[in-house]
């Protein structure tokens, strides 16, 4: 298979101002609410939406960067080298979004809840990812808000490639070998 | 991912091992300042800290490790063991890895006996200190500690000063400083300094005042009273008046060094009471920094595919 452009810079840039207004319309004033980008590569995408959301509402969220290396459940199969954490703030009874580029198989997603423990008891946990890949779940979490379904087999992935001044390129698909 | 399957001495690492077991120590370090201190890494692991020499710090950091990564720990000191019926090594260890045991934390009087065990028994080894001759944790968290404050290690100037013979600190400290591109100079009495230690890239040098004058880092050691055979020097007031640190030789300096010291500390003989109180010491971050290296080097020794 060819590789296949999913999302090309303008739907990337429509896409992510959905997903900032389907955010203002469940946490208005975000007074209570935190968003966490998780590293490595879900910060590029979560830098972009705390930018946009400040541009949309004149003030920015808090925002937080978490990195779930040691919380992770294949370290043991591959060497995982972890990027940093910066949390300067507790999530005691805080709305959390977790911001990802790709929901995939989960087990990301449930080492970020783990790690989120770390800094408090949270009111909620929510989860918001660029690309969503179906039918591909090992754990039972799903996205509560999503840029794009994805419907692809296990031998297929998704690339976001970024430019230098971290704006998105593309999103495709394409098999793991090319 | 390390090059080595165990943690043995400075000399076995690349430089690129030591980046990433400081770069990961990071990491670690920002873990065991939250209100949670435990992550679950290693929780299928069982490690056994095996002491075969007294140890108060390097055991008790390596124990805090050990449980803020969450593995299982057994604890074992020779004294109150089998060895005493004279059991040998191997046997001990053997036994102990009988019972699922993954990695062994070691300290041992006699150098060498890490890397000896390393090739006998099927588990991942830490060296805690083999006798005079490497202790590699140590000087990993001292390079930790001079680069969190100086932000590099490339180019500072650090004297080791006292009792270099019998010091594995001192040995793994030259390996590791050298391998970061730092500079050293080691300082002490004729007798505490062995013969040819240019050889490993160090300068000597016999007065402490010069030593001081031309270095960011002052490392000073204990003298290894328990190792000494024979007198090395007059008295421990002489050797006190010629390479002790104090209010008034820092004075004299007219600038600023970092004063760093591995425990335990004979106050007023290597340094006094008052300088290693003050602000420019920074030995309890030295210690503190030790559970977040040595987590580094648990952690990626364990998650490390053989």
């Amino acid at each position: 298979m060819s590789p296949r452009v999913i999302l090309d810079t303008d739907q990337f840039q429509r896409t992510l101002k959905r997903l900032c207004f389907q955010l203002i319309e469940n946490h208005s004033a975000f007074e209570n609410t935190v968003l966490v980008g998780l590293q490595p590569r879900g910060t590029l995408l979560s830098r972009c939406i705390h930018q946009e959301l400040s541009q949309l509402r004149g003030n920015a969220p808090v925002y937080g960067e978490l990195d779930t290396t040691f919380f992770r459940d294949d370290f043991r199969i591959k060497p995982l080298v972890p990027s940093t954490t910066s949390m300067n703030f507790d999530i005691e009874g805080k709305k959390v979004v977790i911001i990802d580029d790709v929901l995939f198989t989960g087990r990301s997603i449930r080492a970020a809840l783990d790690a989120l423990q770390h800094f408090g008891r949270p009111a909620s946990v929510e989860l918001l990812v660029l690309i969503d890949r179906r039918l591909s779940r090992h754990v039972p979490i799903q996205p509560d808000y999503t840029g794009v379904s994805v419907d692809a087999i296990f031998s297929e992935k998704v690339a976001l490639n970024w430019n230098q001044d971290a704006t998105l390129a593309e999103v495709i698909l394409k098999n793991k070998e090319s | 991912m390390l090059s080595v399957r165990h943690l043995l001495g400075i000399k076995d690492l690349l430089k690129e091992d030591i980046e990433l077991i400081l770069h990961t120590a990071d990491n670690f370090l920002d873990v065991i300042n939250r209100p949670i201190k435990k992550v679950p890494s290693l929780r299928d692991i069982t490690i056994v800290n095996l002491f075969f020499e007294n140890s108060t710090r390097t055991r008790l950091s390596f124990e805090l490790a050990e449980k803020r990564l969450s593995a299982d720990v057994i604890n074992f000191s020779a004294t109150s063991s089998s060895v005493s019926k004279g059991e040998t090594l191997i046997d001990t260890v053997n036994n102990i890895l009988a019972m699922k045991v993954d990695m062994v934390v070691m300290r041992h009087p006699k150098p060498g006996a890490a890397h000896f065990l390393s090739q006998h028994v099927n588990a991942k080894i830490i060296n805690a200190g083999d006798g005079a001759h490497e202790h590699p944790t140590q000087a990993l968290l001292d390079a930790f500690s001079i680069r969190r404050k100086m932000g590099t290690l490339e180019g500072v100037k650090v004297a080791i000063v006292g009792d270099i013979l019998h010091s594995r600190v001192a040995l793994s400290n030259i390996f590791c400083l050298k391998k970061m591109g730092a500079e050293v100079i080691v300082c002490g009495p004729p007798t505490l300094i062995p013969r040819n230690i240019e050889s490993i890239g160090v300068r000597v040098e016999h007065d402490l005042k010069k030593a001081l004058m031309w270095c960011d880092v002052a490392n000073m050691l204990r003298i290894q009273m328990e190792r000494q055979d024979i007198n090395y020097f007059p008295s421990i007031r002489e050797y006190s008046m010629q390479y002790g640190l104090n209010k008034e030789v820092l004075n004299s300096l007219n600038k600023e060094i970092l004063i760093m010291h591995p425990g335990p500390i004979n106050r007023g003989v290597e340094i006094s009471s008052e300088l290693a109180d003050s602000n420019h010491s920074i030995i309890l971050q030295q210690v503190e920094n030790g559970v977040a290296v040595r987590m580094a080097a648990l952690y990626l020794l364990a998650n490390r595919p053989d």
